[in-house]
């Protein structure tokens, strides 16, 4: 009887000493070499030439309009995404209408391919052998290799990080608050700012925190459509490829901690939302059980 | 009669929403597939079927099922371990989960790819005892399997939180000891939710590129991955074969798409609706 | 003000929700809507408020077509029946809100003394401040009333006001609802699913079955004379008995019943256990079960043609399962028979 004293409650699944010692000394370990050590390394190698090399690389013009250009891009597509999301989790969670669930799939099919795949399908409408290269190029204006290609295909990336926080806790807060604060007066605009977005604030932030580092870390998409012009549309992902390959690794590391901050910071962002209640309401998958109309009910 | 509506603003955020994803997603995907279409079959196939985009596609998808199995027993213990143990330094290792997400591919490209180089520090002792990680399909494997590892965690995670702890309760007043109670009662549970992890972290493989590229070695037959290919193609002005191997990745993610919700349908036969 | 339903119908994708119903409700009417789940009743009250629109038919406020108004400017007062109070306002703001988005301008002053005023009548004052999660369900309910009353609505609409309370407080709350109508005069319409509730409250009882109005009158009315099966079991516990009727006199089961009126032939007999007496008359029957509770006996009694009735009996009333006696009906609801 003893023994079974020990603890307050009874032993769950699991919970026997050895057991539980096993699997948290497993996983520690694992983790440690396969996640926590590649941050490591990232940091070791950009100071493994003392701190002059590190700050000298990060001074470097082609380093330093990498970081501008990768912080005018988020700029410029992350509140885009934004307003998208918003609309689109409003129009999804508020109202009742056909092709609903075709265009939650349509939303999230950036998630499921390959930014690769991205890149090139954006190459087959600006570039020069795509649906609108030929005009574009007569009307000399220039998208792909420029500024409006990178943020187009880190739009198209990042499209559902906002939606798809806002939606499933919109579904879950269901249209109760919007009818009450309607049937009170108030106009559209005023029900969204004062009842809606003050009760999705951080699942909103939570969205916005999350896209932007996929918006300023994307690689993939952005490689094909920027044209890796160096000092001109290299983002700092590609510089550090660039950099990567010229084997100037203390220069790419140097630049990648720059990115790592980052993540490290978004991270810690994440943690704090989540404390906040954000990034709880999850829909099992995209097209999944089909949304419920919240009102009708008799 | 058009349907009125009660909530105002449904033609703004429908419009917006319409507009976006059409110019956005729907244009560029139409673009591709029309380039891959105006290729003719005979052509489309002798691309996509070339011995070269063959080994490929066996390179990728054998790296990403080497992935995902990994990830499904690691990222069902850390997803165990995080929900059920209480244990100094727990929040870290919640929060780290997150960084493969978080950290953009390329700089995971790099610093996998020195780490596991010859003379990196996994690197060195692994080449000790006769393994190359580094430039060779294992290489692509753990490239991979980081960048996909929260995906499983994350989905298994607030099910397990969730799972009602009279059942177990149940199982354990029937006479059943800790092994079958979770492998009958707690895993069956689980599967859903393991599943979705599962086809998430599988699809993100086969379509990673930024992170594999570094590690990779990228050598035709050997570690070049379907991804990788389209871009090639690209890089030799070979728009066509660019485009139609781009289109096989994009079919393939339909695919899974539509697979992970047809299981999904399936496993959620039995939990309650939301 | 008054309110008129016109043949008011919905339908939501395929399923009709009301068919053509039609409704007068006089000015300061406390108005029950009364209906088993599934009766329409929710969506007849979110017509009244412009929360639905009606698919056909005509909503009238006072001589007023409001069919087409939206719920913004149609000036009701609508109570959520999980109250739908704003989670990060106060309940102060909550209050104030319907005042702050009005087109007509209040000073500071006025929203506040207005607020102190409305949490006075709910008898909340002192809690302005504190959160909806801070306050009791009871005080919550109150909270929303209050915010719906701040816009001084032409109509109150209340959708299961009750439904989310504790037994007591729900007893308590009713009888404040009922003196606080009766200061406001306000007409209310409330939607519930609980008899007990619509006839405890209100004026008039509207019940609602698969989205058609079954019967309406005052709860004396619906009580004394409903006019169908439906209507009767939906109010209270009944038993059906069948017989025939010849001459204002049912054969039922080896035994007579009376029955007024002119029915004749095969009939459905409708008793209360209240209307039902042990060891009188001539319908010979089995004690089944007896049920003891603080009031009375309850008998369960099974008639020779199988059919059941529940009997009140007096506490000291000598009697033990198996008992063999007669039953005797004092009064029935009779309609005549279909299967």
């Amino acid at each position: 009887m003893a023994a079974a004293r020990a603890s307050t409650r009874p032993p769950r699944v699991g919970d026997s000493p050895s057991v539980r010692r096993a699997l948290i000394g497993v996983v520690l370990v694992v983790g440690a070499l396969f996640i926590l050590a590649p941050l490591v390394v990232i940091f070791v190698q950009a100071f493994s030439q003392g701190f002059g090399v590190f700050a000298a690389t990060l001074a470097h013009p082609d380093t330093r309009h990498a970081i501008l250009l990768t912080v005018l891009t988020a700029a410029l597509a992350v509140p885009v995404n934004t307003a998208f999301g918003i609309a689109a989790a409003w129009a999804i969670t508020k109202f009742d209408f056909r092709g609903k669930r075709f265009l939650l799939v349509v939303i999230e099919v950036p998630f499921s391919v390959s930014p690769i795949v991205a890149g090139v399908a954006y190459l087959f409408v600006y570039g020069l052998q795509g649906l609108f290269g030929p005009a574009l190029e007569a009307a000399d204006v220039k998208i792909l290799f420029a500024l409006p290609g990178i943020v187009l295909a880190s739009m198209f990336v990042t499209a559902p990080f906002v939606a798809r926080e806002l939606i499933p806790l919109m579904q879950a807060q269901g249209r109760d608050l919007e009818e009450a604060a309607t049937s009170l007066g108030a106009s559209g605009w005023r029900t969204f700012w004062s009842v809606t977005l003050p009760n999705i604030r951080w699942a909103l932030l939570y969205g916005v925190v999350l896209c932007n580092a996929r918006v300023m870390g994307e690689f993939g998409a952005v490689s094909v459509v920027s044209g890796n012009i160096r000092g001109q549309t290299n983002t700092l992902p590609l510089h550090i490829e660039l950099l990567y390959h010229d084997y100037q690794t203390v220069g790419a590391f140097a630049a990648a901690s720059v990115l790592t901050v980052l993540a490290v910071f978004t991270i810690v962002a994440k943690a704090l939302l989540e404390r906040q209640g954000a990034g709880r309401a999850r829909r099992p998958s995209l097209a999944g059980p089909a949304a419920k109309p919240a009102g009708g009910k008799a | 009669m058009t349907r009125r509506r009660v909530l105002p603003g449904l033609r703004l955020a429908l419009g917006v929403t319409l507009l976006y994803a059409a110019i956005i997603i729907v244009l560029p995907l139409g673009a591709l597939v029309f380039k891959a279409a105006s290729l003719g079959p005979e052509d489309y196939w002798r691309i996509v079927s070339s011995g070269r985009a063959l080994a490929s596609y066996r390179v990728t998808v054998l790296s990403a099922l080497a992935a995902t199995a990994f990830n499904l027993v690691f990222g069902m213990a850390l997803a165990w371990v995080l929900v059920r143990y209480r244990f100094p330094g727990k929040r870290f290792v919640d929060a780290l989960v997150d960084l493969p997400f978080a950290l953009p591919t390329a700089v995971a490209g790099i610093a996998l790819t020195t780490l596991f180089a010859p003379n990196g520090w996994f690197g060195e002792p692994l080449a000790a005892i006769g393994v190359t990680v580094a430039y060779t399909p294992l290489g692509i494997m753990v490239a991979m399997a980081f960048t996909s590892l929260p995906f499983i965690v994350r989905t298994v995670q607030p099910v397990l939180e969730d799972l009602d702890p009279a059942l177990e309760e149940a199982a354990q007043t029937l006479g059943g000891s800790d092994a079958s109670i979770f492998v009958r009662v707690i895993l069956p549970l689980l599967a859903p939710a393991l599943l979705a992890g599962v086809s998430l972290s599988f699809a993100r493989s086969l379509g990673e590129f930024g992170a594999i590229i570094f590690i990779a070695g990228n050598q035709p037959f050997e570690t070049e991955i379907t991804a990788l290919l389209a871009f090639i193609r690209l890089e030799e002005y070979d728009y066509q074969a660019a485009a139609a191997i781009a289109s096989v990745l994009l079919i393939t993610a339909f695919l899974m798409l539509a697979v992970t919700n047809l299981l999904q349908a399936r496993a959620l036969r039995y939990t309650a609706r939301g | 003000m008054k309110i008129r339903l016109d043949n008011v119908v919905k339908t939501f994708e395929t399923f009709r929700a009301v068919h053509g119903v039609s409704l007068d409700i006089d000015s300061g009417q406390l108005v029950a809507l009364l209906g088993p789940s599934g009766s329409g009743k929710t969506t007849i009250l979110r017509m009244i408020a412009g929360l639905e629109y009606a698919d056909g038919g005509r909503i009238f406020f006072g001589d007023i077509d409001a069919t087409a108004i939206p719920v913004r400017d149609r000036g009701v007062g609508f109570v959520f029946q999980n109250y739908a109070l704003f989670p990060h306002m106060t309940v102060g703001e909550n209050i104030a809100f319907g005042m702050k988005v009005s087109k007509v301008r209040r000073s500071r002053e006025a929203m506040a003394a207005r607020v102190g005023e409305l949490l006075d009548q709910v008898r909340l004052s002192g809690l302005a401040d504190r959160f909806p999660s801070q306050i009791s369900g009871g005080q919550r309910q109150r909270v929303a009333l209050a915010r719906a009353l701040a816009v001084d609505p032409k109509v109150l609409l209340l959708d299961e006001p009750f439904g989310a309370l504790d037994a007591n407080v729900r007893r308590e709350l009713r009888r404040w609802l009922r003196e606080f109508h009766d200061q406001l005069g306000i007409t209310t319409i409330f939607v519930t699913h609980d008899q007990e509730e619509a006839l405890d409250l209100a004026d008039r009882v509207v019940i609602l079955n698969e989205g058609r109005i079954v019967q309406q009158g005052t709860p004396e009315e619906v009580c004394r004379r409903p006019d169908s099966a439906f209507v009767m079991r939906f109010l209270g516990d009944a038993h059906r008995l069948v017989g025939k009727v010849t001459g204002g006199v049912a054969k039922v089961a080896g035994g007579t019943v009376n029955v007024d009126g002119p029915q004749a032939g095969e009939v459905e007999i409708l008793v209360r256990p209240g209307d039902v007496r042990w060891g009188e008359g001539d319908i010979p029957a089995s004690v089944i079960r007896i049920i003891d509770r603080p009031d009375g006996r309850r008998l369960l009694a099974r008639l020779d043609d199988g059919s059941d009735v529940e009997i009140d009996t007096p506490p000291e009333t000598a009697v033990a399962s198996g008992d063999r006696g007669t039953v005797r009906v004092m009064r029935a609801q009779v309609f005549p028979l279909r299967n």
